[in-house]
């Protein structure tokens, strides 16, 4: 029915207490995914709004809660450390909602990721999340716009996800997982491993990615999509209009003054692999419906 | 962020790299000053300093040619430093309207036996640092990598190890050094690497680095970009910034917290999440208008920043129609809608605006816009939006 996170998922949130932690926690708490523990460090043995009980550690809600998943909302300055204390502790799946870690702390963790030890799934940073609608929200998204489904969308933005996953809903088209990989330059989940996950997924038979200017995960994407997927499969890529040389918002987002890393090379590519492209970012569910019909 | 050559070079030099002498200088009294502590045997070379490449062949908007001036007396420097300061130079980065000089750097020119090129990038792909050499300096190396891709020497460098005597003994050996050379590039190639991994440098570029004719290294010129987002690390390097070299509606919006990034053309638009702020911009373009500008207002804005926004936007002299695209996840609609009427109460709003809502209470959102009185144009989503603003501006 979906990929990485379901009805069975165990989610310790890292920074509970904080603003961010406690306001999505409450709305993930109401959309129905199972949160067995909290880590505030230094705030162990209470309990966050008199329910979820709040560890010092990760490790200790792995051992006591049975946490096999995490989030994280912790401040820029410590999220890389505590991506690194989820995956000492065996986190399988960790989604890092953080915007603005350093670029070093990040090339840390991908290479503690790398190392054959390790089989923990990093989704992120700097990304909304993941949702299978109705089992389980991790994240900051909308619940409400979402629609039980077999339409699987990986995306590196957040609000322009929303968008796409609206304009499914809408049509009746309801979705089996949706995942936002994080607009940052070094993450962990690429648009490959996502539609990678999407392919093998018995559940899922459509898949939508969305992507943006700068690097070349989208046409290594394209690679796998042109080898492996014959599912249907549409896409957009944000940025057709932004100039070169500067950041748009988004870390990752950056045309290079060689003019590498541009959204016409990324619809290109995406044309060549088989993928049907929306031009128009507000007909891209239009655009997987074209599979169909043609 | 990016600082100036000046300031570059005295990171270098603090990090034991071998740089020329020079002084930074920003009006006649420094000028005269600087001018003075260099050798007056030697050639000297002013440059202009601006967050920009493409100095030495670019253009004045005064007709004066070239912002790296070659000077063999001590009153032709001093009057090529005073024909650049407070002139605008125009490069091919810089766009037509080119970046007021305000500093001035003075050094003691060298003479070159041969150039090269050396940089220390955090490579994104790879998640590491990799060295980039080659025997083609004081060109554009992306250049030489497309035509002579030999000539493009890159060694990886494993984050855990660290640089070793080997890396550099290869890439000493790959330039063609001898001798004591291979000693010096290795002493320079170690303060480069310490000096990305202790100040979180994305790049540091020298381009040329010289053989001067006693055979000895030396780094001619040097660009270096720090990560943004690792400044609260490195107060020294936050003190670096130049918010002259910046577009001030860019500070503005900064000093708020928005990314704003200011375009060509007359839609202005505010939007929530950086991807759906581009794909706006697309949109727009795809209806035949032209965006003014990237604004993403992020993922928690509160009505002070959202009125901030407006108030940026609404600075700018080529903005013929506004479009606020919100789709409310963390971000509620009613507080979109009211930084917009608190927004329109401060500033005269003389030009159209097409405001489309979706998401966390819109409901309450569109209810607030409808009763402030204010004029504007309500879409129900971005296709129409976009439509209408565009239809509203080049009418």
């Amino acid at each position: 029915m979906s990929i990485l996170v379901d009805k069975n998922t165990r989610l310790v949130v890292q920074g509970i207490t904080g603003n961010a932690g406690t306001f999505h926690t409450q709305q993930c708490v109401e959309y129905g995914t199972n949160v067995v523990a909290g880590v505030t460090p230094g705030k162990g043995g209470l309990k966050w709004e008199n329910s979820v009980p709040i560890c010092n550690t990760v490790n200790e809600a792995v051992q006591q809660h049975g946490a096999n998943t995490s989030v994280i909302y912790v401040p820029p300055p410590f999220a890389a450390d505590s991506i690194l204390e989820s995956i000492d502790a065996g986190i399988e799946l960790i989604v890092c909602i953080t915007e603005g870690i350093p670029v070093q702390d990040m090339a840390e963790v991908r290479h503690r990721l790398n190392q054959s030890s390790v089989n923990t799934r990093l989704i992120g940073p700097n990304c909304p999340g993941i949702i299978t609608p109705g089992q389980c929200k991790i994240g900051i998204m909308p619940g409400y716009i979402h629609k039980e489904g077999r339409v699987g969308v990986v995306s590196r933005s957040g609000t322009l996800t929303y968008e796409a996953v609206w304009q499914l809903t809408q049509k009746g088209l309801g979705q089996s997982t949706c995942i936002g990989i994080g607009g940052d330059p070094i993450n962990g989940t690429s648009q490959k491993d996502a539609v990678q996950l999407f392919n093998e997924d018995p559940d899922t038979d459509a898949i939508i990615m969305i992507g943006e200017i700068g690097g070349s995960a989208e046409e290594e994407a394209c690679k796998y999509i042109k080898a492996h997927v014959s599912k249907p499969i549409a896409g957009f890529i944000a940025g057709a209009s932004a100039p070169k040389g500067r950041t748009m918002g988004h870390a990752g987002a950056i045309i290079s003054e060689s003019g590498a890393g541009t959204a016409e090379a990324k619809f290109e590519a995406m044309e060549e692999a088989g993928v049907k492209i929306a031009k128009n970012p507000s007909k891209i569910a239009d655009a997987l419906m074209t599979c169909y019909s043609g | 962020m990016n600082i100036h050559e000046y300031q570059a070079k005295e990171l270098l030099d603090q990090y034991k790299v071998p740089i020329p002498k020079g002084i930074s200088a920003n009006d006649e009294a420094s000028i005269d000053s600087a001018i003075a502590q260099l050798d007056s045997e030697n050639l000297i070379v002013v440059k202009a300093q601006i967050h920009a490449g493409g100095r030495g062949k670019g253009t004045f908007t005064d007709g004066y040619k070239g912002g790296v001036q070659l000077c063999d007396s001590p009153e032709k420097a001093k009057s090529a430093g005073l024909a650049m300061l407070g002139n605008h130079l125009v490069t091919k980065q810089t766009g037509p309207q080119g970046r007021k000089v305000q500093t001035l750097y003075f050094t003691e020119g060298s003479a070159i036996d041969h150039e090269y090129y050396l940089a220390v990038v955090l490579d994104r792909e790879s998640a590491q640092t990799v060295i980039i050499a080659s025997t083609e300096g004081g060109m554009d190396i992306e250049a030489v990598a497309e035509k002579t891709p030999e000539k493009i020497i890159r060694v990886p460098v494993s984050l855990d190890m660290g640089l070793k005597p080997h890396h550099c003994r290869l890439i000493a050996f790959k330039l063609g050094f001898t001798g004591k050379q291979v000693k010096e590039l290795s002493n320079i190639l170690n303060g480069l690497y310490r000096l990305a991994i202790e100040k979180n440098a994305e790049l540091i570029e020298i381009n040329p680095l010289v053989t001067n004719q006693e055979g000895t290294l030396v780094a001619l010129d040097a660009k270096v970009s720090f990560d943004s987002n690792a400044l609260y690390k490195n107060p020294d390097i936050a003190e670096l910034r130049d918010t002259n070299e910046e577009d001030p509606k860019e500070v503005e919006a900064s000093a708020y917290n928005l990314n704003y990034i200011a375009l060509e053309g007359n839609i202005a638009c505010m939007v929530n999440g950086a991807g759906l702020a581009m794909a706006t911009m697309d949109i727009i373009k795809s209806y035949g208008g032209e965006p003014a500008n990237f604004l993403d207002v992020g993922g928690s804005a509160n009505e002070e920043q959202v009125t901030a926004a407006f108030k940026i936007i609404l600075s700018d002299p080529n903005v013929k129609g506004i479009l606020v695209n919100i789709f409310g996840g963390i971000m509620k609609c009613d507080i979109i809608a009211r930084g917009i009427v608190s927004a329109a109460k401060n500033v005269s709003l003389s030009v159209p605006l097409v405001v489309r809502l979706e998401g966390t209470n819109v409901e309450a959102g569109k209810k607030i816009l409808k009763e402030s009185g204010l004029e504007l144009t309500s879409a129900d989503s971005l296709a129409e939006a976009a439509e209408i603003i565009t239809q509203k501006v080049t009418a």
